[in-house]
């Protein structure tokens, strides 16, 4: 086992850059998400480490040796696909065993050693079974347990769980962290599924157009995002622009937010707030309270969202529509077309430098589809 | 899969019979009908023409079994088809990967027209044309001659290699589109997969491509091992005097003695032998694929 370090790899097809100067050090034994939309390059990584590509300039390294021209077969890492990829004409175990068998292992240690990874991923019994008779979950396994039986330096997941359901995708995560804690390996897992990300990995690197947006902890990155787009792209945010003040922002409209944390940014450069929608506390009233604290703003509730343990408030207030998410605790509910009055705490509140060479359309024109259709409600 | 089945089951034959029937009523006609008639002259000692004497004889299929000429050719035939089916895995196996794996786009469709133009010309012109490729001071003689340095002679007209040239040149291409239906349905990730688990390129060719791909191997060779035991053409013009095989035999009995039924009766002794071998081959041919 090993770890991998990514270093300046750039990548392009065409005249389409797929990876811009990126660099990762994934630590060995970590459990890392390469997180992004597609089209951000995240496969493209994936393969360059694999070896089914390589990178234009950089290096890449696995276990300490450059690996940059090593092909696939001798890089020793294990892959799962996003389909499998389990071989049709191979039994189960003929399948764990291709690995083992190419290295021309002896039968006895190759029948043991596929037994013991069929029965790390609970598949035991299913050895004699084609692969069409399995079901998604079960194939998701076997194709783990031939990914990690020939005992691999790093093990790379390209989308493993996009085509399972929703209730064995939650089993899976689970049963994938249980097996990765359990051999030790290094994984770098390719996914666009933010709660994927947050939920399974030790590490997230979120990518954007060929490019590491920014890369840290799950709580290091929801927390304190540094880009609109990470703000946005992991979890939800509403994001103010204006003027940095030094300790916020000043709105185009006068009102200022208040930000504890984040990047320090010079007072009169253009910057950005991100506030979470479950950090914003709602509460009827048309006016501003007399003695109001930092960030409080007025709205009207246009639209109100049920998920049963929480409902969702969109709040319009002076062209711009907040999103707040309250949980189900049994207080009164609020109706839509109702005045409120909204505040948090600058501790919630994020500063973000504005984006050099964004265009701020493209931006806006994102978000507002983001907050429209992202999912957790 | 067995849902599908299941489906089309419960449904029955009747709402099918209207998409079926004009099919079977055409195999009816036009293959049923005269073949049977074939198998009644193979019985007759003479053609019911012009009010001649006939009557019913097992003296042709006897004939075949008197005569070791006969088994002799069949052989040969058997061997032929054997020879033009390995050549054509061997050239066109390797053509059908590369349109199916290599080539995308523009040049794949450029390419494939290359590998079925030969089905839209003519088999006779094809075969003549390949004699003035091959004769004494034909196309392939002056054009080897115009480039080596030294004197050589190519004369292939009229040779057992002359033959093969030309049935490989014909049956290629059936190669070539079997592998490559089954090639192109084998999953990319599929061969990276076997990549990434340590097999180099031709472990995964021979442990991944191959078996995978067998149906379409296992296809094309019946659709050309078939024709090519029965084959007269290309031997009769190709291979002139060497060209004499089990095919050009029958078609002999038909055309030139004009005893159609010892035509008939080898005929259906050579479906006999190609359906035993197709039979004893099946379950080797199943395993593998």
């Amino acid at each position: 086992m090993a770890g991998v370090q990514v270093a300046n790899v750039s990548r392009s097809f065409g005249a389409h850059r797929a990876l811009d100067d990126v660099s990762i050090d994934f630590a060995d034994g970590g459990f890392y998400a390469l997180l992004g939309p597609s089209g951000s390059g995240k496969t493209t990584l994936l393969r360059q480490i694999a070896g089914f590509d390589f990178p234009d300039a950089g290096s890449i390294a696995i276990g300490g040796e450059s690996v940059e021209r090593v092909p696939v077969e001798k890089r020793r890492i294990g892959m799962v696909f996003q389909n499998y990829a389990l071989f049709p004409n191979m039994s189960v175990a003929d399948n764990v065993a291709f690995g083992l068998s190419v290295r021309g292992e002896p039968k006895a240690t190759i029948a043991m050693e596929v037994q013991r990874a069929l029965d790390l991923v609970q598949l035991g019994k299913l050895g004699g079974r084609r692969p069409h008779q399995l079901s998604g979950g079960q194939r998701q396994r076997v194709a783990l347990a031939r990914a990690i039986v020939t005992k691999p330096r790093v093990l790379l997941l390209d989308e493993p769980l996009g085509a399972l359901d929703k209730a064995l995708r939650v089993d899976m995560q689970i049963e994938l962290k249980r097996i990765q804690r359990e051999i030790g390996i290094t994984t770098i897992f390719v996914t666009h599924d933010q709660e994927e990300a947050l939920t399974m990995s030790d590490r997230i690197g979120i990518l954007r157009d060929g490019r590491l947006v920014q890369e840290g902890s799950p709580e290091e990155i929801y927390d304190r995002p540094q880009s609109e787009f990470a703000a946005t792209f992991l979890g939800d945010a509403n994001i103010f622009r204006g003027d940095a003040t030094g300790s916020g922002i000043k709105l185009p409209d006068g009102t200022t937010i208040a930000a504890s944390t984040g990047a320090s940014v010079p007072a009169g450069a253009k910057a950005s707030c991100a506030v979470r929608p479950e950090r914003i506390r709602i509460s009827p009233g048309a006016a501003k309270p007399d003695q109001a604290t930092a960030n409080t703003l007025t709205g009207q509730i246009s639209k109100r969202i049920f998920a049963g343990n929480n409902s969702t408030y969109f709040v319009d207030r002076d062209g711009q529509t907040l999103k707040v998410i309250v949980q189900n605790t049994g207080a009164e509910r609020l109706a839509e077309g109702q005045p409120v009055v909204l505040n948090w705490s600058p501790d919630s509140t994020v500063l973000i430098a504005a984006e050099l060479g964004e265009p701020r359309g493209q931006i806006s024109g994102m978000l507002s589809r983001k907050i429209t259709c992202s999912r957790g409600w | 899969m067995a849902d599908q089945l299941a489906i089309g089951s419960r449904r029955g034959l009747k709402p099918a019979l209207p998409l079926l029937l004009p099919a079977y009523l055409w195999l009816t006609v036009a293959i049923f009908l005269p073949l049977s008639a074939m198998v009644f002259f193979s019985f007759m000692t003479d053609l019911p023409l012009a009010g001649k004497e006939w009557s019913f004889t097992l003296g042709n299929y006897a004939a075949f079994f008197s005569q070791s000429l006969y088994s002799t050719l069949l052989l040969s035939s058997l061997r032929l088809g054997l020879e033009v089916t390995l050549w054509c895995v061997v050239i066109g196996y390797p053509a059908a990967y590369v349109l199916a794996k290599v080539l995308k786009g523009r040049s794949r469709e450029a390419i494939f027209l290359l590998v079925i133009l030969p089905f839209w010309s003519n088999g006779l012109v094809r075969i003549f044309s390949w004699a003035m490729v091959l004769r004494e001071g034909g196309i392939l003689d002056t054009a080897l001659n115009a480039v080596l340095p030294f004197k050589i002679n190519i004369d292939l007209m009229y040779s057992y290699p002359a033959v093969i040239i030309g049935l490989v040149h014909s049956y290629v291409p059936y190669m070539v589109l079997t592998c490559y239906l089954t090639l192109q349905a084998i999953d990319d990730s599929l061969i990276e997969a076997g990549r990434s688990l340590g097999a180099s390129r031709r472990q995964v060719l021979w442990r991944v491509i191959i078996p995978l791909s067998m149906p379409g191997l296992i296809a094309g060779a019946a659709l050309i091992f078939v024709p090519v035991v029965g084959s007269f053409m290309e031997p009769r013009i190709l291979g002139g005097r060497t060209g004499t095989f089990y095919g050009t035999v029958i078609e002999d009995q038909f055309v030139a003695v004009f005893n159609w039924p010892l035509g008939a009766a080898l005929s259906f002794i050579l479906l006999a032998v190609v359906l035993i071998i197709l039979a004893l081959a099946a379950p080797v041919l199943r395993r593998a694929a």
